[in-house]
């Protein structure tokens, strides 16, 4: 309790001294001294409270420790990032196409865009009813939940970078007389790529959020499940607040993933500010 | 011997061009009966205030928009939509920020077979000076350097016509200076018809064997000046001062501020 009280005083102490450092250690100083204080504000919150039902960071940490050594904790973080992984999947190979054609012809936009403008607002949580309806308790449901979760936000943003397309470049392309692959293929495939990432980017970030959800309420296995279970399993909630730290820790481990495609020179030019 | 020359062969011919815009229930009457005749190899200017037309009379040449009334004749053809054999080089930048400098020049070259294709880019990325650049993305590359790459991409296909749509508005007045004697340079050596929009007087008599200039809004050929000077052009000969003047007179300006 004590060294909590004296790290609650380390962000002060760095404001004093955070000039005198170069600005490289600042940007690594300054955010760690704040978590680290953060961590010790919840310590002295457990205690001063006289909370036994909510863990400390240090019971946290011994319950992470636990649930590495039972085995089980790879087992959900597998399940649930199948399940990520072949929804987003399925999603972006019906998502993509889709939304490349809708948003380049006219006709296939007018047709189709209020049925998916229509169906987009309608939360993927509330779709678990029917997930289980028709899949069964299991991979099936999560993974078709993810396949909801991700394949709007795809499609949509799609769509939207077709429609964005610049009219200098369309003309370009015409001038220099493309037309059908060869036009799909070398503009607008190309120029709405970059937007097309930024939605994978999206949905990535929906579809984690989702699937915690959907292990939660309809599934057997998985960290929404672990969550649950530590729960009614006699209110483990140092379980409960280690696995909510693991879902964080891979939400972010997701992004960095997807992030790297941002890189490639065919879309570095859709992310600079102009 | 003047570009000018009426015994030259005509290669872009306007007659009778108007267009209107519908804008809500407000009909803009944009240009208004242009007769034009380009001859085959002159550099002509249309210069007018914004908003009188040129662009559209100059999308219109190219293509991409329809008279209500008249037609342009290319070589004798009525234009009836966009054709590489007559080439945009766009206001902004219309090449493509996903492709390498060599393969924006390429763009109009994929019908020819590797070797040739490979030839022609180079020579033309060479003439318009990006030599080393062929691997730079757009985005590595200053304003003048893409408009070059712009320049490149209409050589190429080594068109018969090529429009400038104020290709060098972007640029700073220093690119802006070169780029117009780089213009003029290859210009010299290619002989192509360019047909060139400006609201730049000085632009205007710097690049142009002619300087058509239209009137505010509906667009109607107000005069037609030639600039009878060789290049390199003296911009401070009594001659150039007297071809400014008559132009902003004829734009309703006065310059001596």
């Amino acid at each position: 309790m004590t060294i909590s009280i004296l790290c609650l005083l380390l962000p002060l102490v760095a404001l004093y001294f955070c000039d005198r450092l170069p600005d490289r250690a600042q940007n690594f100083v300054m955010p760690s001294l704040v978590t680290v204080s953060m961590v010790a504000l919840w310590d002295l919150g457990v205690v001063l409270s006289g909370s036994t039902v909510f863990p400390t960071p240090l019971q946290t940490w011994d319950g992470f420790i636990e649930l590495l050594d039972s085995n089980r904790l790879w087992g959900d973080i597998i399940a649930s990032l199948f399940r990520v992984s072949w929804g987003f999947f399925l999603a972006t190979a019906v998502g993509i196409p889709l939304g490349l054609v809708v948003g380049w012809r006219v006709r296939a936009f007018t047709a189709l865009n209020p049925i998916i403008q229509g169906l987009r607002p309608i939360s993927p949580i509330a779709w678990i009813p029917i997930a289980i309806l028709w899949f069964g308790i299991g991979d099936g449901a999560g993974i078709y939940l993810i396949f909801l979760a991700s394949f709007f936000p795809v499609t949509v943003g799609t769509m939207a970078a077709v429609r964005n397309i610049s009219l200098v470049h369309q003309r370009s392309a015409e001038n220099f007389g493309l037309e059908g692959m060869e036009l799909f293929r070398r503009v607008v495939l190309p120029a709405a790529l970059p937007q097309i990432i930024t939605s994978l980017r999206i949905a990535l970030g929906v579809a984690w959020l989702v699937i915690v959800a959907a292990e939660m309420v309809g599934m057997d296995s998985g960290l929404g499940y672990l969550i649950n279970d530590a729960r009614n399993a006699g209110s483990r909630y140092d379980l409960v607040v280690a696995t909510m730290g693991v879902i964080g820790v891979l939400g972010i481990g997701l992004d960095l993933l997807i992030r790297q495609l941002e890189k490639f020179d065919e879309v570095r030019w859709g992310y600079v500010k102009r | 011997m003047s570009q000018s020359n009426p015994m030259q062969k005509p290669k872009v011919v306007f007659e009778g061009v108007s267009k209107r815009f519908q804008k809500g229930k407000e009909s803009l009457h944009v240009l208004n009966d242009i007769n034009l005749t380009v001859h085959d190899g002159e550099f002509v200017c249309l210069l007018g205030p914004s908003g009188c037309g040129k662009s559209t009379l100059l999308n219109i040449a190219g293509g991409f928009e329809s008279p209500d009334s008249g037609r342009v004749m290319i070589d004798g053809e009525e234009v009836d939509g966009p054709n590489s054999r007559r080439v945009f080089v766009f206001q902004e930048y219309g090449i493509f920020p996903w492709a390498s400098v060599w393969d924006n020049v390429a763009l109009g070259l994929r019908d020819l077979d590797q070797a040739e294709r490979s030839e022609v880019v180079q020579r033309t990325i060479d003439m318009v000076g990006l030599t080393g650049f062929e691997k730079s993305f757009p985005m590595e590359l200053s304003g003048g350097m893409k408009q070059r790459v712009e320049v490149a991409r209409a050589l190429a296909v080594s068109p018969d016509v090529i429009y400038m749509d104020e290709p060098f508005g972007a640029l700073d007045s220093l690119t802006r200076l070169t780029m117009r004697s780089e213009i003029i340079r290859i210009w010299e050596q290619e002989k192509k018809t360019i047909l060139f929009v400006t609201h730049d007087v000085d632009e205007s008599i710097q690049l142009a064997d002619r300087v058509v200039v239209l009137s505010a809004r509906p667009g109607e050929i107000s005069e037609i000046v030639e600039v009878d000077m060789d290049h390199p052009r003296d911009l401070g000969s009594p001659e150039y001062g007297k071809i400014k003047n008559r132009l902003y007179q004829l734009l309703g300006v006065s310059h001596t501020i």
